[in-house]
């Protein structure tokens, strides 16, 4: 699993050094998606399928919205042809056989590690209590947290409520950032 | 003269019950691992609370630039303080991070389970200062267009 894992994570590299080369505003945010997508993989690679269903949602909404704000702004388009002709004679463009190859070759290898990672999870419907369990039973003696909601938002999974605190200052940030642009003009 | 803010009857009632919905608000916050309730909960009573008196009285933009200079820098100690409570378990504890280093004591009372109050008071305040903040904002900017 681990090679699995890294030959994914390479993936993801290339994919976002390609992101910060590339000519093309709506490429570079195409080939962005293989990062998240990556990341959706690997982790359903380590039986994490509800943090993989919300990298996903997340993954298709910021495209969308990134491809729609692209589409409303200056995109540099970049014209290029798929055939030339010189002298009476059609050459291929090289580069837009390559860029089709390495797009077919991503999206195989991506369906490739999709499928080989959903082998692994339990059946559709079908429960784990792996970790409930063990939270149900000594959690409220380990924290001493009656409410064991707060123990776990707060113990075990502290870090996770951080995280969290992250997700909302940022978006006051951003909120306060967008608003201010009127001001400073 | 303009008055400012909605009318008598909203003015009064958000008098009477203003102060009700703000501690209702401490009181999820305070007994959060106790009762249902916590940080994220009671810190959203008690940013609307707030809203609701901003709501209700209105107020000039610059003394709301100012409130909201305020409750922004609360909402950035608040975050930092929460940090440095992991930090703190890290340094105390057994090396881990956000480790519940102080007594679980009794279960049942209010000063129990360790860190969970300290870091459920800080997170209310962090989403209480935080929802004011963008609703602040909001606000300011309105005005400004006018």
């Amino acid at each position: 699993m681990e090679v699995l894992i890294a030959i994914i994570i390479v993936l993801m590299i290339a994919g976002s050094i390609y992101t910060l080369h590339s000519r093309d505003l709506l490429s570079a945010v195409i080939s962005y998606g293989i990062t998240g997508f990556g990341l959706v993989i690997c982790f359903l690679l380590l039986q994490a399928p509800d943090l993989a269903i919300a990298q996903i949602l997340v993954e298709i909404i910021t495209l969308i919205i990134m491809i729609s704000v692209i589409r409303i702004s200056t995109r540099e388009d970049v014209t290029e042809r798929s055939t030339i002709h010189i002298k009476g004679v059609r050459y291929i463009n090289m580069r837009t056989a390559a860029y089709i190859v390495t797009g077919a070759v991503f999206m195989i290898a991506l369906l490739y590690f999709f499928m080989d990672a959903t082998v692994l999870l339990d059946p559709f419907g079908v429960h784990q209590v792996r970790m409930s369990a063990a939270y149900m039973e000594v959690g409220a003696a380990i924290t001493g947290s009656a409410n064991l909601v707060a123990g776990v938002l707060f113990d075990f999974r502290a870090y996770d409520t951080l995280g969290e605190a992250t997700i909302l200052i940022t978006a006051v940030i951003g909120i306060l950032t967008v608003l201010r642009l009127k001001g400073r003009r | 003269m303009m008055t400012r803010g909605m009318t008598n009857i909203v003015k009064t009632t958000t008098r009477l019950i203003c102060g009700v919905i703000f501690i209702f608000g401490i009181y999820l916050v305070s007994h959060g691992h106790l009762t249902p309730g916590g940080g994220f909960a009671g810190g959203t009573v008690m940013a609307g609370a707030f809203i609701l008196l901003v709501l209700a009285f209105g107020d000039d933009v610059k003394h709301l630039r100012k409130t909201e200079e305020g409750s922004s820098t609360l909402e950035n100690l608040a975050i930092l303080l929460f940090l440095l409570m992991g930090v703190a378990g890290m340094l105390f504890g057994a090396n881990v991070f956000f480790k519940n280093f102080l007594e679980a004591g009794t279960m049942g009372e209010l000063f129990s389970a360790g860190v969970i109050p300290f870091l459920n008071i800080l997170i209310g305040i962090e989403v209480a200062a935080a929802l004011f903040t963008v609703f602040l904002a909001f606000v300011i900017f309105k005005e400004e267009e006018k």
